[in-house]
């Protein structure tokens, strides 16, 4: 761009993924890319019993193999530690038992996979033989794996240091809903057993860290979404300070959820580093991976819809069982998500849900992409469904006598966050976007495709699903904009990049604001030194609270460069303009300075003045706390072919109707909607981490473990609406998990609408063919 | 997910490399990798010594010798999908291709490795069932051959002694005009099949059977032939009845219980597969002959 061309605005152009360059030629940095003199490579020995007390641990035969430098156990880290566990709890009333995990087990072991020792070699292969070499004393113990047996009387316990298994307990209630059952004209009841898939990013965990004596500077390069969590962690677990501490994400190959929960592996690898005084490299593989990194998995819900004799809901009520796993990373966030997400974009006066969280072991559970969303969505879309065929109504127009009006917005849930604030939906109109879903599938004409296909032979079904999305949780996020005398733009913020586009959408924001280019700035994120303060990547957040932190710091650089170029060009700040990294009188590029002189002024001349009345240097940092989460919401309608015989299910038609406010880059958001989507199909219709009764995962290979695949996924239509938030500057709000949200009930509505004619009722995911051919009546069966 | 240790040999010739499975302790071929590698990142394969036959020229090709053809062990998979051989003579071999692996499987997955392998829910041990393959496996000290029929001794285990390698499979050539089809369902569009059939079909001028084949896998250890159901419908007309009837004699076979396919499931998809499979050769025979 010259300075003749008109002032572009980049607010809202699709512009490319400043990311993509680098990453498609290869020349991303990820931790596995960093190479460091010295380097040391770790192996953990885990756990092959789900539940046994742990006896003596004999590492000599593995610390005398040759290219063994030491292996380690609780006993040789706890020395470095400055308590037991790692300080994990999050504040929750519910919770009765905060289970912190250990940094290596101590003296027994909950779930297989839980790491025991941790072996430094000079390679991984020689790391990994050493693990053979270890001897362990187990005494194996009763195992729980099913929640719902960990809460009956007299149950086994989980973890010797918990009492029982009833790890937390709580409800998400409002209104009188046994008053209004006692009205109902109609009532339905359902139990529903509900499944989620786990996070699975393309890079799995790892990390490298290095402790540099002469620095006194403890390094971590980590795969995280929350490098600013893992230092506080650190810093905690090893008694330092702050400035002795700095962790970086460099390049993470995708996060979901996952890679925000500080795991042991991250603190025994930087511990060992310290003890050690050697780089230590740990790159979890993927078997690792389905072993040790938490997962979303089981809930099971008993529940009750009532509705009046029009289909209007008067209320909800009923239980969930939710398998917790066996520590409590993450507090209880996901069953909250859950219950509280069910109500959706619905009028529910009445709702009352008793959740009860069971200790399993099994990895503990925290929450991936959807963030216990979809399954809170799925029970409300499948009891409309069920009211819908009850009352002999189109499931879209049940849906339409219970949408949240326009015109009631903002609107109270009833509800609380988990921060105990209320749950207020700031905007959006659900009617229409329900409405252009269902025109843009064609709604209204599938019954005649549908008769064609049988025609031929060929089952189709239709399914729909609306959903809300809570986005952009506080409390901050933090960037600052800074110009030097180079010219040259840098954000830094809090925020943390997993393959959003983060780096592109603060760029596009701050580009606005200073009239540069958005591949002239540079955005460092994910990056303790850079920013002092940070939260990261969750709750679809970071366009939200990073987005309007930059946005907020950009305008404020932007005041003092008009205020000191007015100084300087005699003219009025209002009629200045920023283009092409220059500040000049508007209509006349010639009369101005570059941004460069701008920031040398600023950053002074040892004894000569600055500008009068500016403070020094060019830049500003904001620190932006959001008032309320905003709420984007959704209509996805999906079309499916099912083979009755075989069973295969065929996505062919997916169409979303999206809206989270104002879009920053469209095709960004396409994107972000699109993979969750996808993301959402492969709960739906593949996602099963199977464990038998003894607690033994039997899904530990994407051979046993599907995941959907390019070749299954159909083409995905994604339309956008645009209501703005009132509750923030820049009008936005959340898009990374929304796709997923809708996608499992969707899925479950139309393929038990292809095999209507066999009444087959979907209480139970992932939706697949053998539990297909197990629901169908035997006469129905070719 | 690292393989222990192991010494690698790359012979350049047969005889080197039988020569090296006659002299080592404890050593496995390496053919396409596809499957023995990954067992031995997960350490579930440990061997002590690794005998590459990549480099190995002589034990690649596919070629037409008389009444079959002949796919020497090593030939790459998408080779044998591409070949134009087979799509010629053996096209229930081209069909069943696409679904063996993944295209990127396949440009390094052997024919000959595939069958050695002996996966229960592997696609070509079902082909070369259906095409009754005569395979010839060789040590240092000669070689022999033998049916498939009686290649397999259990999950993943085979006749194949531990100084042999497979390095040939000879596939018997149906006429020009028969029928043939491949089915299988997967838990999820390409991966791994629950089950699947291999049908092969000849009609005579009347419109019945003259000659079938029918193979199944993913029942069991090893592919099945539907023997008897063959033999009885020899001289029956190819319709829907006989479709049916096939069906429901894979419909009654033994099935094993496997993870996320329940035995009962297994059976159901054979007798669908089977009658579809059928259904589809019968009716290529019947418009080749038209």
């Amino acid at each position: 761009m010259t300075a003749a061309q008109p002032k572009e605005r980049w607010f809202g152009q699709a512009v490319r993924r400043l990311e993509d360059d680098a990453l498609l030629r290869g020349k991303g940095r990820f931790v596995d890319d960093i190479h460091l003199p010295g380097l040391r490579h770790a192996a953990f020995l885990r756990s092959p019993h789900a539940h046994a007390r742990l006896g003596a641990i004999d590492v000599a035969d593995a610390e005398a193999l040759p290219g063994v430098m030491r292996v380690l156990t609780y006993k040789d880290l706890r020395p470095l530690l400055t308590c037991d566990r790692i300080p994990l709890a999050m504040p929750s009333g519910a919770i009765r038992f905060d289970v912190d995990p250990f940094v290596l087990a101590r003296d027994e072991v909950c779930h297989v996979g839980e790491p025991i020792a941790l072996v430094i070699a000079e390679s991984r292969h020689v790391a990994e033989d050493a693990l053979g070499l270890i001897a362990v004393d187990f005494a194996p113990l009763p195992a729980i794996v099913d929640p719902r047996d960990g809460l009956k009387a007299g149950a086994p316990q989980a973890r010797t240091d918990c009492p029982d298994n009833l790890v937390a307990k709580m409800s998400a209630a409002y209104g009188d809903v046994d008053g209004a059952f006692a009205s109902a004209a109609h009532v339905v009841a359902q139990d529903f057993h509900l499944h989620k898939g786990g996070g699975h990013s393309i890079e799995p965990r790892g990390l490298l860290a290095r402790y540099d004596a002469g620095e006194d500077l403890l390094t971590v390069w980590d795969s995280t979404q929350m490098p600013h969590q893992a230092k506080r962690v650190l810093v905690r677990a090893l008694g330092l300070s702050e400035h002795q501490v700095r962790v970086v994400a460099p390049d993470v190959g995708g996060g979901f959820g996952p890679k925000f929960v500080f795991h042991p592996e991250e603190l025994a690898v930087a511990a060992a580093a310290m003890l050690t005084g050697a780089p230590i490299k740990w790159i979890e593989d993927r078997f690792e991976n389905f072993m040790s990194t938490v997962q979303e998995r089981d809930q099971y819900w008993s529940v009750e819809a009532a509705c009046d004799g029009e289909g209007r809901l008067l209320g909800i009520r009923g239980t969930l069982v939710h398998d917790h796993g066996a520590y409590t990373p993450y507090g209880v966030a996901l069953p909250y998500n859950s219950a509280t997400n069910l109500i959706g974009p619905y009028v529910l006066p009445s709702y009352r849900l008793d959740i009860a969280l069971g200790l399993t072991n099994l990895i503990p559970t925290t929450p991936t992409r959807g963030a216990g969303r979809p399954q809170g969505t799925f029970v409300m879309e499948r009891l409309l469904d069920r009211l819908a065929a009850k009352l002999g109504l189109d499931r879209a127009e049940i849906r339409r006598r219970n949408l949240i009006q326009p015109q009631q917005m903002p609107y109270d849930s009833g509800l609380k966050t988990r921060d105990g604030g209320a749950m207020v939906y700031d905007s959006g109109d659900y009617p229409q976007c329900m409405a252009r879903a269902l025109a843009c599938a064609g709604w209204e004409d599938f019954p005649a495709r549908r008769a064609a296909a049988r025609a031929q032979g060929r089952f189709l079904g239709i399914g729909l699903a609306n959903y809300v999305e809570g986005s952009g949780r506080g409390p901050f996020e933090s960037a600052s904009v800074r110009i030097g005398p180079s010219g040259k733009v840098t954000v830094t913020t809090g925020a943390a990049a997993q393959g959003q586009g983060t780096v592109t959408m603060l760029a596009q924001l701050v580009a606005d604001a200073l009239g540069v280019r958005p591949d002239e700035i540079t955005v460092i994120a994910g990056d303790t030194a850079a920013s002092p303060l940070g939260l990261g990547a969750f709750a679809s957040r970071q366009a939200v609270t990073a987005g309007n932190a930059a946005h907020q710091a950009a305008g404020e650089v932007r005041a003092k460069i008009l205020k000191v170029a007015s100084g300087w060009l005699e003219a009025d700040p209002q009629d200045l303009e920023l283009t092409a990294g220059r500040v000049h009188v508007t209509g006349v590029p010639g009369r101005g300075r570059t941004l460069g002189e701008v920031a040398a002024a600023l950053a002074g001349l040892p004894g000569f003045a600055l500008p009068p009345g500016t403070p020094p240097g060019l830049s500003a940092a904001v620190d932006y706390q959001p008032k309320g989460m905003t709420y984007c919401n959704g209509t996805h309608v999906a079309e499916v072919e099912v083979d009755p015989a075989t069973f295969t299910v065929t996505v062919t038609r997916y169409v979303v109707v999206h809206d989270c406010g104002r879009l920053i880059n469209p095709m960004m958001v396409d994107g972000q909607v699109i993979g969750g989507v996808v993301h959402g199909l492969s709960s739906a219709l593949y996602e099963l981490m199977a464990y038998g009764a003894d607690g033994q995962p039997l899904t530990c290979t994407y051979a046993d473990y599907l995941i959907a695949t390019a070749d299954t996924a159909p083409r995905i239509e994604v339309h956008h609406m645009e209501s703005p938030s009132p509750l923030n500057p820049l009008g936005v709000k959340g898009a990374g998990e929304s796709g997923t949200i809708a996608a499992l009930a969707v899925i479950a509505s139309a393929v038990e609408d292809a095999l209507k004619p066999f009444d087959v009722t979907i209480c139970e995911l992932p939706v697949t063919p053998a539990r297909l051919f197990a629901l169908m009546p035997r006469e129905g069966q070719i | 997910m690292k393989p222990a240790p192991f010494a690698y040999h790359a012979p350049a010739t047969k005889a080197e490399a039988l020569g090296l499975l006659a002299r080592l302790d404890d050593a496995r071929v390496l053919a396409g990798g596809q499957s023995l590698l990954p067992m031995m990142n997960l350490r579930l394969a440990g061997p002590t010594n690794l005998i590459d036959l990549n480099g190995i020229a002589e034990l690649s090709g596919i070629r037409r010798a008389g009444d079959a053809l002949v796919i020497e062990a090593m030939t790459r998979q998408r080779a044998a999908e591409r070949s134009e051989l087979v799509r010629e003579h053996c096209p229930l071999l081209a069909e069943a291709m696409a679904h063996v692996g993944f295209q990127q499987t396949r440009n390094r997955g052997t024919v000959g490795g595939s069958i050695a392998h002996m996966d229960p829910t592997a696609e070509l041990p079902v082909v070369a069932c259906a095409l009754d393959a005569v395979l010839t496996v060789e040590s240092a000290a000669g070689g022999r051959q033998f049916p498939i029929a009686e290649l397999a001794q259990g999950y993943l285990m085979t006749q194949i002694a531990p100084d042999e390698m497979l390095v040939r499979i000879a596939l018997p050539l149906w006429p020009k005009g028969h029928g043939f089809a491949f089915e299988e369902v997967t838990r999820r569009g390409e991966t791994f099949s629950v089950v699947c059939v291999a049908a092969l079909a000849r009609l005579d001028g009347a419109g019945a059977f003259a000659r079938l084949a029918l193979a199944i896998g993913g029942l069991g250890a090893a592919p099945v032939r539907l023997q008897a159901m063959e033999a009885a419908l020899v001289g029956a007309r190819a319709d829907a009845e006989a479709f049916a009837a096939a069906g429901a004699a894979a419909g009654a076979l033994e099935a094993d219980e496997a993870p996320f396919a329940p035995p009962d499931f297994k059976r159901h998809l054979a007798g669908v597969l089977t009658q579809r499979a059928l259904a589809r050769a019968a009716g290529r025979a019947r418009r080749a002959s038209s």
